[in-house]
């Protein structure tokens, strides 16, 4: 029950994050947002008992590729404004 | 205008075909065939404990195979299109430097993280984690690392060289496997030891560090990339 | 606990294809694909859930014996173990032709380029 209630929780958020990432105007907010939703559906794959996936999810999807996307951003917004 | 229409149409037929997948849903009680087979004869067959790691690296080893492979060459694609522009005619950027509290906690953490990655990617059949995300911890390591020293690059030399020469031996491990295990990449080369330890499981242990080094050189290659062109004007 | 995943990963899944196919930064595109690509995983995993079953990792003796009433299904995760993995090499390729793009033209507004309209 307790656990179902924490799924509905974390699909709400990941929801919300989503939709701040599509409709943000700033990039870095949409990047991290991006990052939290990552972070979010891997809490969510350790609920649905798969923490192998929860583990690549929570080092790649939320670590690296934030990452990745911060570095481009600082080489466009440098020559941008 | 006509093009927010299409736009409509799309997600509404998306979104119809999703409504249709969802009430003909009705979640499986039971585990299908191939499934069975594997949480049946894992255990015995491979003598890893983690059933996800016996597929990946066994079962389906020559999948990884294939996948190791499209990293490898996107992280090569990436160092093409990113390669800086002929020696002199860039300037180089002066870096800001990072704080004091950035240099010293890299000093300490880094060791540390790279620690982890190789816990992850040894105990790969004991516990969750293995050879992707131990090659993703320490690739963030060296990120970190990165940040901490702007002024400095990783050697891509070195980075190239471990990568090839562990995608080497786990083609070789594979090859070994052919000859005296069953089949391509099978894990009966080493005797497979009692279940539940670190030495135990035939050749997974060495497959998934060399997978681990491999996937950990091929992303820090992508981050020094990325990092390489901060510094050109 | 399945049907929350599923709701979960169609919902970002639509998200993700609505974002692409509206915003004009590419930027934003990239990280409209990033979004669908997680939703599609989270579906994939829902899929492969069971109901009071525990994790494919035999830690316990007595999840040795009739292993195949116990656990959950460990085909998908290894699917999407790959597929996340895919994701950021993709992804990574993604951002580096748009930086390309950025030098070429300047600007990252999708409008401005038209080399292959007709």
């Amino acid at each position: 029950m307790i656990f179902n209630l924490l799924a509905i929780l974390l699909g709400i958020s990941t929801i919300v994050f989503a939709l701040v990432a599509i409709y943000t105007k700033k990039l870095i907010f949409a990047i991290l947002a991006t990052g939290g939703v990552s972070l979010f559906a891997s809490i969510l794959y350790l609920l649905m008992a798969a923490p192998d996936v929860a583990l690549t999810e929570a080092a790649i999807g939320s670590g690296l590729t934030t990452l990745i996307f911060l570095f481009i951003l600082n080489k466009i917004k440098e020559e941008d404004v | 205008m006509y093009k927010k229409l299409l736009v409509f149409a799309t997600i509404f037929i998306l979104a119809g075909i999703f409504l249709k997948l969802y009430q003909n849903f009705d979640g499986s009680k039971t585990l299908n065939k191939t499934a069975s087979y594997y949480a049946k004869n894992g255990a015995s067959e491979v003598g890893s404990t983690n059933i996800v790691t016996a597929i990946v690296v066994t079962y389906r080893g020559f999948d990884t195979l294939g996948e190791v492979t499209i990293l490898f060459v996107a992280a090569a694609i990436i160092g093409f299109f990113l390669k800086t522009n002929a020696k002199g005619t860039n300037r180089i950027r002066n870096l800001r430097f990072s704080s004091e509290i950035m240099i010293t906690a890299s000093k300490i953490l880094m060791p540390i993280m790279f620690l982890i990655g190789a816990y992850v990617f040894v105990n790969g059949h004991l516990s969750p984690g293995g050879g992707f995300q131990g090659g993703a911890i320490i690739a963030s390591g060296v990120a970190f690392f990165l940040l901490a020293n702007p002024t400095l690059s990783v050697n891509h030399k070195v980075l190239s060289v471990l990568e090839s020469t562990s995608g080497l031996i786990f083609v070789l491990l594979g090859i070994a496997g052919l000859i005296y295990g069953g089949g391509f990449l099978d894990n009966r080369v080493l005797p497979l030891g009692k279940f539940g330890t670190l030495f135990s499981a035939g050749i997974i242990p060495l497959v998934y560090s060399f997978i681990g080094l491999k996937v950990g050189a091929e992303l820090s290659n992508i981050i020094s990339s990325l990092q390489q062109i901060q510094k050109e004007e | 606990m399945e049907y929350i995943g599923l709701i979960t990963g169609f919902i970002l899944v639509i998200l993700g294809i609505w974002g692409f196919l509206t915003q004009k930064n590419i930027l934003k595109m990239i990280i409209g694909f990033t979004i669908s690509d997680t939703g599609i995983n989270v579906i994939i995993v829902s899929i492969s859930y069971l109901k009071n079953r525990t994790a494919p990792i035999l830690n316990r003796p007595d999840l040795l014996t009739d292993t195949v009433n116990k656990i959950t299904d460990p085909v998908p995760q290894a699917l999407v173990l790959t597929a996340i993995v895919i994701g950021v090499g993709v992804t990574a390729l993604m951002l580096s032709y748009a930086l390309r793009l950025y030098q070429e033209k300047n600007t990252l507004d999708i409008n401005n380029f038209k080399d292959l309209k007709w």
